[in-house]
């Protein structure tokens, strides 16, 4: 899709009617458009080169990158500057925020921060606890969680002051994301949960992998029933998975991972598993793409990031789409800088 | 949370004696009562709720499951991190507080629909004060 006003890097686009950032998955979004939407692995490191040879691997693929922010609770760059670095350049990022490293104070300052620089999109998140990553000695600070989180990035937008009531003079206009999971417990909650985020201030979803259609089917029943397909775009989590020994491990050690044993199966019996679990994740995306409400995938292909243009071509989402990335299109159009 | 509804309907008769008294307690002075009551409150709901002394109540609103217990502190439902087996993603020995609040909310009349309520971020200079005596006086309209 080729917008009349495609961005030149560092100059926002212009927010449309009806919009609540100048980005352009939201965008996307809003035109009715199957959106793709990726995470980035953040380097451990300071060379910005290394983040803009692991955005490169998407290009043409993908509407809006993930940052995560100390995945796993890991440490690696932060996810507000890999999202400077990203903006620099004219991606789309989404800027995770975990509740579990910072306060209000040091939150509601990076969204601003971050809107400055060219953000447009956050998914607010609670975060994994510190015990799952590399410093588990690190003081867990959840001062606000998810809900409350994204409260607050609404406030900030829409109603132009901190949580103090100090007020804001120019508010960061940002599309407002939240992270859902249909496949663990309580299932038959899950729905009324997005709903309760919905109300909080969520504009888009992004679920957790999903290698349970039946599931993800329930869960859009009742979500449908809960009124909420209009209130907020739903992208649904895939990835592939390496082999059945991986799917194995992950399934028992990330919490709130579910994989069907016939998915185990299906690549435990397979002559390339690796193969198998991109051509599994290309079968699951058209499955996905069909159910009623659901906006895009997002794919999660942790450590297997060169993997998915190969299956966004393949899956044929697109629809021939081309999703801008820097150098996409022939320099003639450089003259809308002056504006 | 089996006792879920007997704690809840409990739990509504001793905010109705406290907000009768209101007159006697603010004779006394809520400044005054501070420390007395909370001393009270904290080993009576430590027994019943694991209570945390958060200061801003909510177990009306969370099945009668304290939320404060949650290692992530989520006062607005469960993470995505549930285990299989209905536990803690953070402390595996322990079963989710949010599944007991949903399974609690389930035994209180109208105890759904006051899940569903967006709770706002905590004030942390409550910790540790009474929020009986606080939720009195929100009662009765007066600024705690």
């Amino acid at each position: 899709m080729i917008f009349e006003d495609e961005p030149v890097p560092g100059y926002p686009l212009p927010i449309r009617p009806g919009h609540t950032s100048p980005g352009r998955f939201e965008r996307v979004l809003r035109a009715g458009q199957f959106a793709v939407t990726t995470e980035l692995d953040p380097p451990d490191s300071a060379d910005p080169e290394d983040v803009y040879r692991r955005a490169r691997v998407f290009d043409g693929y993908v509407d809006a990158i993930n940052a995560t922010d100390g995945s796993g609770a890991n440490c690696h760059m932060s996810s507000l500057a890999v999202c400077a670095l990203l903006t620099r350049v004219g991606y789309a990022p989404v800027m995770q925020i975990s509740c579990r490293d910072k306060n209000r104070i040091a939150i509601q300052g990076d969204i601003l921060g971050s809107a400055a620089m060219g953000v447009c999109n956050v998914l607010c998140l609670t975060g994994d606890g510190v015990q799952a990553g590399d410093h588990p000695q690190a003081l867990p600070v959840f001062d606000l969680d998810a809900m409350s989180l994204l409260e607050t990035a609404r406030t900030l937008r829409d109603e132009h002051h901190f949580l103090s009531g100090r007020k804001i003079t120019y508010a960061p206009r940002v599309l407002l994301g939240a992270a859902e999971n249909p496949f663990t417990h309580p299932i038959e909650w899950r729905a009324q949960r997005l709903a309760k985020k919905v109300a909080a201030g969520a504009q888009f979803v992004q679920t957790q992998w999903c290698y349970d259609v039946p599931l993800l089917r329930l869960f859009m029943r009742h979500v449908e029933e809960l009124g909420l397909l209009d209130k907020v775009f739903i992208l649904v989590g895939v990835g592939p998975l390496r082999s059945a020994k991986s799917a194995e491990w992950i399934r028992t050690h990330v919490p709130g991972v579910h994989i069907p044993d016939a998915v185990v199966s299906r690549l435990a019996g397979a002559t390339d598993p690796g193969a198998e679990g991109r051509r599994l994740c290309i079968d699951l995306i058209q499955e996905i793409r069909t159910i009623k409400g659901v906006h895009g995938v997002h794919v999660m292909a942790f450590r297997q990031e060169h993997t998915v243009a190969e299956i966004i071509d393949r899956s044929g989402v697109l629809n021939g789409r081309k999703p801008w990335y820097p150098g996409r299109d022939p320099p003639a159009n450089t003259d809308r800088m002056a504006s | 949370m089996r006792h879920a509804a007997g704690l809840n309907t409990l739990y509504r008769a001793l905010e109705a004696v406290l907000v009768a008294l209101h007159p006697l307690l603010r004779w006394i002075g809520y400044q005054r009562l501070e420390r007395p009551v909370a001393a009270l409150e904290r080993p009576l709901k430590g027994l019943l709720f694991d209570c945390r002394m958060c200061g801003q109540c909510i177990l009306s609103s969370t099945g009668m499951s304290c939320p404060m217990n949650c290692p992530k502190n989520l006062r607005n439902g469960p993470c995505g991190g549930v285990r299989a087996n209905g536990h803690c993603e953070v402390r595996p020995e322990m079963k989710c507080v949010w599944l007991q609040a949903v399974a609690g909310a389930a035994r209180i009349p109208g105890g759904m629909q006051a899940l569903q309520q967006v709770q706002v971020a905590v004030d942390r200079r409550l910790q540790g004060r009474s929020s009986w005596l606080r939720a009195v006086r929100q009662r009765v309209g007066e600024t705690p």
